[in-house]
């Protein structure tokens, strides 16, 4: 039952095979069994509630195709009754007074909370190693990193603890830990998922977007999750951004579809069973009638210290507000208000948010911003001028999500640009706001590597992610990859 | 350009974080390896290239920041959010002196 995908389940509960009830015991039975340290906060009274809630809209015949699903939200979604703690010993105790945009949608859907998943402080980090709460465990192999900074939410529906989460992605954090727990994420066109509630690392790339095994379960969730929110000052209004059904070029054939090869993404570095994984996916979607066409992406390369100037100069901005005045952890012990915000910053923070916010703070000053920030952002224009040139091209881009698969948890702990070099291929999609997708498309090679996934990744242009869903939909029907299973789960 | 430990402790005084003095070299030497990642940027000519700041700008025209009508929609919810305050009073919120 709990390796049902989110779709055969909804089909179960509208046909009264399960009650709302039945399966979040049975999740919440498995969660409470678990040692990946996946979830940081689990109520079961709160989500029976729930559960309660959602039987009863199905008995009136009132479901949606959401109703009576159990869900998972990533820490940095805010929620009333759970904690909210962003993965930082800032917020350790800290309940919102109010829902996030996202849960409160799903919730309004009858989704059933589960609990909040482990995550990246602030959503900082590749690999779930920089919560304040302990590392998550990859289910795929414990040794190793479930990747993040939606690490949580990747190897809580990889163990199929819930079979379906919210992730966020800034630079990538939906479609790594995708990747490496063998689950399929979107992360949406910027604007398409409010970010009111979800609390801001930086605000110019954050997109918030559902985790789950398939891309029609991803599909599902996008339709509840995406819409304008006036509440979120960059939200698209339907003027920009017509609401529109996800699910509705599932089935639209791969026969002509043009695929974009970036060259920078099969280059040295990538590798070599990770590139195998990905050229075996690319002839998959050569059998379905697609054609691969051979793209330059020139500064993915740059896209590294564009996105490491940028995200910190606006992480320094968000994170001004936790200064123990209003809410989060207030330190003792200092002797004036200058003392009280020191003290409090950094005990709250751990090492890497301290590291983005000097950076950060560093490249807005003046006498450097034109050097390091306003050069990024110049840059940032170039990067997304050569996507639109490469979709003059194709429709699609393809390639690996990662130069490699998981690494072993404590690895790179110590080594910040090393955890930033992985990200090559990510960053450039959040720079330029497009959709991005990652789906699972086989495994490593060698005695460690084998039990560890390979993602594919899909890059769409703005507001194409229904056609994204569709062509990994498509994909999805003719392999097999996103129905395994990691062992003893 | 290279940081040295007086830039880090006039940053970090700007940021208002308190470095450990045990992790300041450790600290110097992660973030000069972040700067020098940052100058790979400057080989790239951007005379004419205007800074992207905001992503739908680079698709979507005449993106202006959305205005509402000036109208009440809010209730006072005082209760609720400074239940998660540290430090409050009659409604304020407590804090050291700040003016002498």
């Amino acid at each position: 039952m709990h390796t049902h995908t989110l779709k055969a389940l909804s089909d179960l509960l509208q046909k009264k095979a399960i009650s709302a009830t039945e399966l979040a015991q049975l999740y919440l039975k498995r969660i409470e069994k678990s040692t990946l340290n996946s979830f940081l906060h689990v109520d079961p009274s709160i989500t029976l509630a729930q559960a309660k809630q959602a039987d009863e809209k199905i008995a009136r015949n009132q479901a949606t195709p959401l109703t009576g699903i159990p869900i998972a939200h990533k820490d940095i979604f805010v929620t009333q009754g759970l904690r909210s703690t962003a993965g930082s010993n800032m917020l350790a105790n800290y309940t919102s007074p109010f829902d996030a945009t996202v849960v409160e949608r799903l919730q309004q859907q009858g989704m059933v909370t589960l609990g909040k998943t482990n995550c990246d402080e602030f959503a900082m980090g590749s690999g779930n190693e920089n919560s304040a709460f302990g590392a998550t465990q990859n289910p795929w192999d414990t040794n190793a990193i479930p990747g993040g900074s939606s690490g949580g939410s990747a190897a809580a529906v990889a163990a199929y603890l819930t079979p379906a989460a919210t992730g966020t992605d800034t630079g990538g954090s939906i479609r790594q830990p995708a990747a490496f727990c063998g689950i399929t994420g979107i992360k949406p066109t910027y604007g398409r998922v409010s970010r009111f509630g979800m609390i801001a690392y930086a605000s110019s790339l954050d997109q918030g977007g559902p985790m789950a095994h398939t891309a029609e379960d991803c599909a599902l969730l996008l339709n509840a999750m995406a819409g304008f929110d006036p509440k979120d000052s960059t939200s698209l209004t339907p003027e920009q951004c017509p609401p529109e059904d996800f699910t509705r070029h599932l089935n639209n054939s791969i026969k002509g579809l043009r695929i974009g090869i970036p060259q920078q993404y099969f280059e040295k570095g990538i590798a070599p069973d990770v590139l195998d994984a990905v050229h075996a996916a690319l002839k998959q979607y050569e059998a379905l009638g697609a054609t691969l066409i051979d793209i330059s992406l020139p500064k993915t390369e740059l896209s590294i210290p564009v996105y490491y100037i940028i995200a910190p100069a606006e992480a320094s901005s968000n994170l001004s507000r936790f200064d123990g005045v209003r809410y989060g952890h207030r330190a003792t012990g200092y002797q004036d208000l200058t003392g009280m915000y020191k003290k409090t910053r950094s005990e709250g923070f751990g090492a890497e948010v301290q590291r983005r916010i000097l950076v950060g703070a560093y490249v807005l000053c003046h006498g450097y911003y034109d050097a390091y920030y306003l050069q990024a952002q110049k840059i940032r224009r170039l990067i997304t001028q050569d996507f639109q040139s490469a979709f003059q091209q194709c429709d699609v881009i393809m390639g690996p999500v990662a130069p490699t698969v998981a690494w072993n948890i404590g690895d790179k702990t110590d080594d910040p640009v090393a955890n930033y070099l992985a990200d090559i291929f990510t960053l450039s999609t959040n720079l330029a706001g497009l959709p991005g997708m990652s789906i699972p498309c086989g495994f490593g090679q060698g005695s460690i590597n084998s039990k560890r996934p390979v993602g594919l990744q899909l890059i769409g242009n703005y507001f194409s992610e229904a056609k994204l869903l569709g062509i990994a939909h498509q994909y999805q029907q003719s392999t097999q990859w996103h129905s395994a299973s990691p062992e003893r789960i | 350009m290279s940081l040295t430990q007086q830039d880090v402790e006039r940053i970090a005084h700007l940021a208002r974080i308190k470095i450990d003095p045990a992790h300041t070299e450790k600290y110097l030497h992660q973030l000069n390896a972040i700067f020098a990642l940052a100058e790979k940027m400057q080989v790239i000519d951007t005379k004419d290239v205007l800074p992207l700041s905001h992503p739908v700008s680079a698709h979507l025209d005449s993106l202006s920041l959305r205005l509402r009508e000036d109208k009440i929609t809010e209730s006072n919810q005082r209760q609720a959010i400074q239940s998660q305050a540290p430090a409050t009073q009659d409604g304020l919120y407590l804090v050291p002196k700040v003016i002498e």
